[in-house]
């Protein structure tokens, strides 16, 4: 009947609110996720169905395409014994000051000979312009780095040196690389060590998809 | 005079001598910035939960040489990684007519159902899967072949990494050129 008039009520909906939220959320979300230090080293690990997370404070050895490896310490009170240790071990002779600012770098890539001219340069060097710990047979540091790191878990139980080694490499990075950082642990009785991976699913259909478990 | 109609309710923003006449509207329309408010929370909720990085176990033999002499050669199944994520595979052990017993597979798929299928022929306790890397493999390959085991659910202690002998060595390089360095 056109006499009767329903009266109309605007139907615009103050989005004030539902913004404010949004942001809300969004803020959260940033923040709340662990803000991991921006990665120094780009580097592409291959993927794997072990769904083990990775250990926060760990002992990174990275090894980029190139086939130069890096050594990080997530833990900073072993960091400044292994450091110490490295430093008496080799005898590398370094002052308070020279010691000091190795215990500040990020990462170390060095060799040895090299360490002591890039700790007098006023800026950390970066790490497309470092060597790269030698872990070649004839002159493994790496495998001196890693007494220096048994000598600090010394002690202490095995086991717990064996979960925060880890290992990131590169997908590309050729076979004989990763040889030597295993050599470099067998000679200081390392056996067990993880892998740095990106998640994969398990593939369908396969064995380990149909005990439906994940590997922990 | 003709006159020039310039009230056309508020559209017109910039026209030459157009004087305000009418109040223009102060009301955004706020829908975008909320559509995009949610566009950046589902970025960030997908990009940070995605990309965790996980840590793949690994054991290492201890004594190399004795692993080996222990191994039944019904039982043992060695895989070779080569350049260019090929996989090269024999069972038991290499006799002087090899060639034949030297096969390939291209994918690291192409593995998995015969990896599978020594394992349902072989009794548990033979069983034995000998990795060997060449200095031409790459890390990738490594982990994959790792990565391999575990989909497979070969249990651990079945499988160990050694070092690649020389004949294999050389057998590798004859097959890859043979089929054109891949």
């Amino acid at each position: 009947m056109p006499k009767v008039k329903i009266p109309r009520k605007s139907t615009s909906v103050d989005m004030t609110a539902m913004c404010d939220v949004a942001f809300l959320l969004l803020t959260f979300f940033i923040l709340a996720t662990k803000q991991k230090p921006p990665e120094v080293l780009a580097v592409k690990t291959p993927t794997s169905v072990s769904a083990t997370a990775a250990p926060d404070k760990s002992i990174l050895i990275t090894m980029t395409k190139e086939g130069k490896v890096f050594l990080m310490f997530g833990d900073e009170t072993k960091k400044d014994k292994i450091i110490d240790d490295f430093n008496t071990t080799r005898n590398l002779q370094l002052s308070a000051t020279e010691l000091n600012k190795l215990k500040k770098m990020q990462f170390i890539g060095l060799p040895i000979n090299k360490l002591k001219g890039a700790l007098d340069l006023a800026a950390e060097l970066p790490a497309s312009q470092q060597d790269g710990i030698p872990t070649d047979s004839t002159n493994n540091e790496l495998a001196m780095w890693m007494r220096s790191v048994t000598n600090a878990y010394a002690g202490g139980d095995q086991r717990d040196l064996e979960k925060t080694l880890l290992v990131k490499g590169d997908g590309a990075t050729l076979y004989p690389v990763f040889k030597n950082i295993k050599e470099a642990f067998k000679v200081n009785d390392i056996y067990k060590f993880r892998i740095v991976t990106e998640g994969e699913q398990v593939p369908v259909g396969s064995e380990l998809y149909k005990t439906g478990k994940t590997i922990k | 005079m003709a006159e020039m109609d310039t009230s056309s309710g508020g559209g017109h923003k910039k026209g030459p001598g157009v004087k305000k006449g009418k109040k223009l509207s102060t009301r955004v329309d706020l829908t975008p910035m909320v559509d995009l408010g949610f566009l950046l929370i589902t970025f960030f909720v997908f990009t940070t939960t995605m990309s965790q990085s996980t840590a793949m176990n690994m054991n290492e033999p201890k004594d190399d040489k004795e692993k080996q002499l222990k191994v039944k050669n019904s039982g043992a199944m060695t895989i070779l990684l080569g350049k260019g994520n090929q996989v090269y595979y024999y069972f038991g052990q290499l006799m002087p007519e090899t060639i034949s017993q030297d096969f390939k597979s291209t994918t690291f798929k192409g593995i998995r159902p015969l990896i599978l299928e020594k394992k349902n022929n072989t009794n548990i306790d033979d069983l034995m899967y000998i990795i060997k890397s060449a200095d031409s493999s790459t890390f990738k390959n490594s982990i994959d072949i790792l990565d391999e085991m575990a989909i497979c659910t070969v249990p651990a202690g079945h499988y160990a990494e050694v070092p690649i002998l020389p004949v294999e060595k050389m057998l590798i390089q004859q097959t890859e050129l043979a089929n054109g360095i891949k």
